[in-house]
């Protein structure tokens, strides 16, 4: 077993696809590197954070890019939106069987300001183009950075998500909840309550995520090549399914009037008999926990 | 206050007297993170290894050089280009990141 959280994203490229298959786009010699981090006398990379390109999975034809969370927190800028656009504008025209995203990010590199903002933004309608072009989305997310910011909603906007239990998916990340709401409100510090309220276990549960998996490469790669088929319909009726879920959730009543904590309660009101034991479960306990 | 101006520094080297290593798929190894940083090698022209380094961390050249020195002692290269970019890894692991760089290479051609 190979940890996929301990992985660089070029090491998880190399193992989930079929072996020797990648081709990567816009590769690290060519040197296109961000425009705004060395006017600030940070040192760039050589692939701005993000690798891209065709490869095969299960034998057919992917296209694939992957967030590599070591460099500025997998954090977006310029180059690297627009390199995940490009990928994905490329994907309507080639028509691939599926689009994989590695996602590893902390949202916009704040470095780079507006310009990462308008590139989450694209890289948002981009998403969007592919699967009303019928091209399903995959996103797989389980590297230690989490998946927050514009990226966690760029996420959303995908047909289908893969998460492994150490993975985290919210908008705002701890520290930013912490600083705008106080430590009473969130300790970010607090690491079970972080992963209670934005992890793999707790977004399954939700119904956020569409697989839940262990931090094993080999896991998640049998997860992607299970939902290359599994495109969802990007419809009003679809949409306004989803918002019906999400207003179910919202008028869940507050935990206070019930003891206990936020994520316990709402696992509770979700039909988790024994919502108390959830951050103790296995993998596969958790799985079979889901009302399907 | 330390007297060293902020910003990248850029330094170049260049060794010869190596043996020329050949056309080999370009190689990179290590992520630019906080004590690290990554490595690229690709073939070049000539019979020289040719290094370029930026790093954040300024006013270790002399550092550097020696730990350079030290590379082309190891793995004397010729028609390489090496390029980096640090954020401030120790001499130690910027030699590591060099002789993985180099293993790739080798791992890759046999």
């Amino acid at each position: 077993m190979i940890s996929y959280a301990e992985c660089s994203a070029r090491e998880r490229l190399a193992q989930l696809l079929d072996a020797d298959s990648f081709k990567e786009w816009v590769p690290p010699v060519e040197r296109v590197t961000s425009p705004h981090l060395t006017q600030l006398s940070v040192p760039c990379a050589f692939d701005d954070g993000v690798v891209i390109g065709r490869a095969t999975l299960a034998d057919r034809t992917v296209f694939v890019a992957a967030q590599e969370g070591a460099f500025m927190g997998g954090g977006v800028g310029e180059v690297h939106g627009a390199k995940l656009v490009g990928l994905l504008r490329r994907a309507q025209r080639d028509r691939p069987a599926a689009v994989l995203l590695l996602a590893e990010s902390g949202g916009v590199r704040l470095h780079e300001a507006n310009a990462g903002l308008i590139a989450v933004s694209e890289v948002m309608r981009a998403v969007l183009d592919v699967r009303s072009a019928g091209i399903p989305v995959i996103v797989l997310i389980g590297g230690s950075n989490g998946c927050f910011g514009g990226m966690g909603i760029v996420a959303r906007c995908a047909d289908h998500i893969v998460m492994s239990d150490v993975g985290r998916l919210a908008m705002s990340g701890p520290e930013v909840i912490e600083a705008s709401h106080g430590v009473e409100e969130f300790d970010s510090r607090d690491r079970a309550l972080v992963w209670r309220t934005t992890g793999g276990k707790h977004r399954w549960l939700t119904g956020d995520c569409d697989a839940l998996v262990e931090d094993d490469v080999a896991a998640f790669r049998e997860a992607a090549i299970a939902a290359l088929d599994k495109a969802q319909p990007l419809t009003l009726d679809a949409l306004e399914k989803e918002h019906d879920l999400l207003a179910q959730r919202l008028h869940i009543p507050p935990a206070e009037d019930a003891g206990g904590d936020d994520a316990t309660f709402l696992w509770r009101a979700l039909g988790v008999a024994d919502a108390q034991a959830v951050p103790d479960l296995a993998v596969d306990a958790i799985r079979a926990l889901r009302n399907q | 206050m330390s007297d060293v101006p902020a910003g990248l520094e850029t330094l170049d080297f260049s060794f010869s007297g190596g043996r020329p290593a050949g056309t080999f798929a370009p190689v990179l190894v290590g992520v630019v993170g906080s004590g690290n940083l990554e490595v690229m090698l690709e073939p070049a022209v000539g019979r020289d290894c040719i290094v370029r380094v930026e790093t954040s961390a300024r006013g270790f050249g002399s550092i550097w050089r020696a730990v350079m020195n030290d590379f082309h002692g190891r793995h004397p290269l010729a028609g390489v280009r090496v390029s980096i970019n640090d954020m401030g890894a120790t001499p130690a692991v910027v030699s590591l990141r060099l002789d993985q760089a180099v293993a790739e290479i080798k791992g890759g051609r046999t």
